[in-house]
């Protein structure tokens, strides 16, 4: 059987082929040509978009240009959000390439954060990084890092480098054998129905009786509405990293294998296709 | 996301105003406690206590802050929860408060510059 660390691999080196289409309405000085990029789940848009930028920036007068922002069927793209949280949330069930449209006018104050430079995303994703401790070890280790270790799980994710972010990031995955688990897991709902972001509540690893909760047992709790229903009719997917996990798999053991670098559980919830 | 930047809908809080006696859950009430603290030189709030719309997002509690210290347009805020992370400007307050919240309230430092990482 393969190793369970194997599976950190693969969720790192995921991918989702995209093609990035010019917005029809941005003035151009003659046609721009789509551009197509093998995007990292585990990353953000505005992180691994510079060739994007670049490559319509070439047909576009200086002048016309603004800050860059992405739409997928109407709905803009929410940057701080991890790339594969955004397809799976959005796009999933559809063909491939994702087919993501590029704007650099009309920027959407009202549905996204605007990202000026790359420490903005460093600041988002290590705030994101400290949230997830403070409810897996009351902040404990991550606070007992010095900054040239905050600033190798940053340069882990910004260079792609798998061993250079986990050599660091096994220590926020670290817990007594007593407790059996974290203190809460780290983790964030999405649902496409809801007009709440996201949900994200305290929730124990491991029970009042000592079994371990699974991905159903939080569910029940958290959004009962996405489990099967008694008739056995499945009205929705719960999607991680684009693969639908057992319902029965302990919470623990998603938290430490299928959280993104951010160290969070983001769990997608999707109405099954009807067809 | 600046929904209600322009009309306030935190009411004060007084500290001898006696506890809430309905029963009812955090979940269930609309309006979480939020305690305000500066950080260094920071200018204080007289009220420090707020009621705030568990739906109200980081960013439009940031704006209100902002005008009530009455600072220019280009001065910053910064937010901090547990004195150690900043959290996401489109983040509800409400989530905050059922994750970090402690004793009926949820403590948020606010701060000019950056504080903490």
């Amino acid at each position: 059987m393969a190793d369970d660390k194997d599976v950190l691999r693969d969720v790192w080196f995921g991918r989702i082929p995209t093609c990035f289409t010019l917005n029809q309405d941005e003035v151009t000085e003659r046609e721009a040509e789509p551009y197509y990029l093998l995007l990292p789940r585990v990353s953000y848009l505005t992180l691994v978009t510079d060739k994007v930028k670049k490559h319509f920036h070439k047909v576009m007068r200086a002048e016309d240009v603004e800050e860059m922002w992405f739409e997928y069927e109407g709905t803009p793209l929410k940057w701080h959000y991890p790339i594969g949280v955004l397809f799976d949330l959005h796009a999933s069930n559809t063909v491939l390439p994702w087919s993501i449209i590029v704007h650099f006018k009309n920027f959407p104050d009202r549905d996204l954060l605007h990202c000026p430079s790359n420490s903005v995303i460093e600041a988002h994703f290590m705030s994101s990084i400290k949230e997830a401790d403070a409810l897996k070890h009351k902040s404990q280790v991550v606070n007992d890092m010095q900054k040239k270790d905050h600033k190798q799980l940053w340069m882990g994710l910004q260079n792609d480098k798998f061993d250079q972010f986990w050599a660091m990031n096994r220590k926020l995955m670290e817990y007594s054998t007593e407790d059996g688990g974290f203190r809460y897991i780290p983790f964030r709902i999405y649902q496409t129905t809801s007009d709440r972001p996201f949900i994200q509540k305290l929730f124990r690893p491991v029970s009042a009786d000592g079994s371990m909760h699974t991905l159903g047992d939080l569910l029940k709790e958290m959004d009962p509405t996405a489990l099967p229903n008694e008739g056995g009719q499945k009205r929705y997917q719960v999607v991680i990293h684009g693969i639908e996990p057992l319902l029965e798999t302990p919470l623990q053991w998603l938290s430490e294998h299928l959280s993104h670098p951010d160290n969070f559980l983001h769990i997608c919830i999707i109405p099954t296709p009807t067809d | 996301m600046s929904d209600n930047a322009e009309s306030p809908t935190e009411t004060p809080k007084e500290e001898s105003q006696p506890p809430s006696d309905d029963s009812s859950t955090n979940e269930e009430k609309k309006k979480i406690d939020v305690l305000l603290k500066a950080v260094g030189d920071t200018p204080i709030m007289k009220t420090k206590k707020w009621a705030v719309d568990r739906g109200r997002t980081v960013q439009s509690l940031s704006q209100f802050i902002s005008r009530f210290l009455k600072l220019d347009a280009n001065e910053q805020l910064f937010i901090y929860v547990n004195q150690s992370f900043a959290p996401s400007p489109d983040q509800d307050v409400g989530v905050l408060f059922d994750c970090f919240g402690s004793d009926g309230k949820l403590v948020l430092h606010y701060c000019k510059s950056q504080a903490w990482g």
